[in-house]
């Protein structure tokens, strides 16, 4: 099962990427501690969850092919 | 002066008309902010003929605002960012009004000012003025519309305007602020000029098209945009049933609201009694008290410069400061202000804000002359 995930702002600074493919995710909290571990810089950051351009509020299942995006907030006018 | 040749271009849309003109004239818009987004967002909106303009911002302009802040010349440097943008917007349509608000937003002050707009425009710079518009729009009950920006990428959005019965705020999108060291500043990460000039223009257009009622806004959405890859996406909020609890419930609630504190601005530049004694004893540093000349207690324990806050801004730019500056006042609030304007001005030091000011100090020297005496 292939998820994309996409870094949006701050997130993709720190990942080096505007997205990644990830397999054997199940839900988003785990995505979430997936990509943690991988860029232990994200933990220190704030960012909201979308899943297929909808945003979530508490863990979500995943479907294969599924897009999650992770937004942080930007204070900057 | 003939109103209809000026508005000649958009009263010829197809949908558009003299009663979307006549609503637009009619129209009260504020916005927060006369910076990166303020600036196109109200070149547009006087363009397009919005009846009343209200301008909050109390800054002044600086060169490094001209690369993006489009409605101001090398020459203003140093003048109030209203003046300036008033005097410019006028010019540009002398039929409309200018209302302008020299002052900082804060939850002293933002429901009288807000109250009697219809729609609000977030161009702030900081996380805590834009916690405060959204929740003094939620009280009030006025559509905001919402616009960041950073480095490459933008985000737009459309609050407190209801559709298919849902009304979302910014608290959904982004229930936490983040500190001050996760999420940077434009001053401290840069900005591409022409970002907040798409990002202006396009919450603009949003709001011409919510006073008119031509199109769908992005109401319960927000839109982002990177430039460098020109990839825009849109997502859909939801209700955040979670964050009622953290909101001002009622004008009371807001106007007793720390929005500083609930957004941890400048957290890392506050020192405590105990890390300002260690750091004073082991560097020179400049110790400045910006209480006005006449506040007890005095202080003859260190060294203190006296630059009082009601005229701190003009005299920091005649001294020369040790590389590390603590600010302290009575209770630790007007040396944050005293911190902003300081490392506004010069951004190369190291600058800190006593953790409960004098007050505190004196309280924490004598319990430990209490605990010494006691041993």
């Amino acid at each position: 099962m292939k998820i994309t995930c996409l870094f949006f702002g701050q997130l993709a600074e720190v990942t080096g990427r505007s997205s990644q493919k990830l397999t054997g995710t199940t839900d988003t909290d785990e995505l979430k501690k997936r990509v943690q571990q991988q860029y232990p810089a994200l933990e220190k950051l704030t960012f909201s969850i979308a899943v297929n351009k909808k945003m979530i509020q508490q863990n979500t299942t995943l479907q294969p092919e599924d897009e999650v995006a992770l937004l942080p907030p930007f204070s900057g006018g | 002066m003939n109103t209809e040749n000026r508005y000649q271009r958009q009263l010829q849309l197809t949908g558009f008309g003299k009663e979307a003109q006549d609503k637009l004239a009619n129209a009260k818009i504020l916005m927060i902010g006369a910076g990166g987004l303020g600036c196109p967002a109200l070149q547009y909106l006087a363009g397009a003929g919005i009846g009343t303009l209200g301008i909050v911002d109390f800054d002044t302009v600086t060169i490094t605002n001209l690369h993006r802040q489009t409605l101001f010349a090398t020459a203003d440097i140093g003048k109030p960012k209203v003046e300036v943008a008033a005097k410019r917007l006028k010019a540009l349509n002398p039929e409309i009004s200018i209302i302008t608000y020299p002052t900082q937003l804060t939850n002293q002050n933002a429901l009288d000012i807000i109250k009697d707009y219809d729609l609000v425009i977030d161009g702030s710079d900081n996380f805590s003025t834009r916690y405060l518009v959204n929740d003094a729009c939620v009280l009030l009950n006025k559509p905001l519309i919402y616009g960041a920006v950073m480095r490459f990428e933008g985000q737009v959005g459309v609050f407190n305007l209801e559709s298919n019965n849902l009304k979302t705020n910014y608290r959904d999108l982004f229930p936490t602020p983040p500190d001050a060291v996760s999420a940077p500043s434009c001053n401290e990460v840069g900005v591409l000029g022409v970002l907040p000039g798409i990002i202006g223009t396009w919450q603009a257009s949003e709001a011409i098209k919510i006073i008119t009622g031509i199109g769908t806004p992005l109401v319960n959405k927000i839109l982002t945009l990177n430039l460098l890859n020109n990839t825009v996406y849109e997502f859909q909020l939801a209700k955040n049933n979670q964050l009622q609890k953290e909101m001002p419930k009622d004008k009371n609630d807001f106007l007793s609201f720390n929005y500083d504190w609930f957004c941890n601005k400048n957290l890392q530049n506050i020192i405590t009694v105990e890390a300002f004694d260690k750091l004073r004893k082991a560097e020179k540093c400049s110790i400045i008290d910006v209480r006005e000349t006449d506040e007890t207690p005095i202080i003859s324990e260190f060294e203190t410069q006296q630059l009082p806050l009601s005229c701190f801004r003009e005299s920091i730019t005649e001294i020369n400061f040790n590389t590390t500056v603590v600010l302290l006042c009575q209770s630790g609030q007007r040396s944050l202000k005293a911190l902003e304007l300081l490392k506004k001005q010069q951004p190369s030091l190291k600058v800190f804000s006593l953790e409960g000011g004098i007050t505190e100090w004196k309280k924490q020297i004598k319990s430990e002359h209490y605990e010494q005496s006691q041993t």
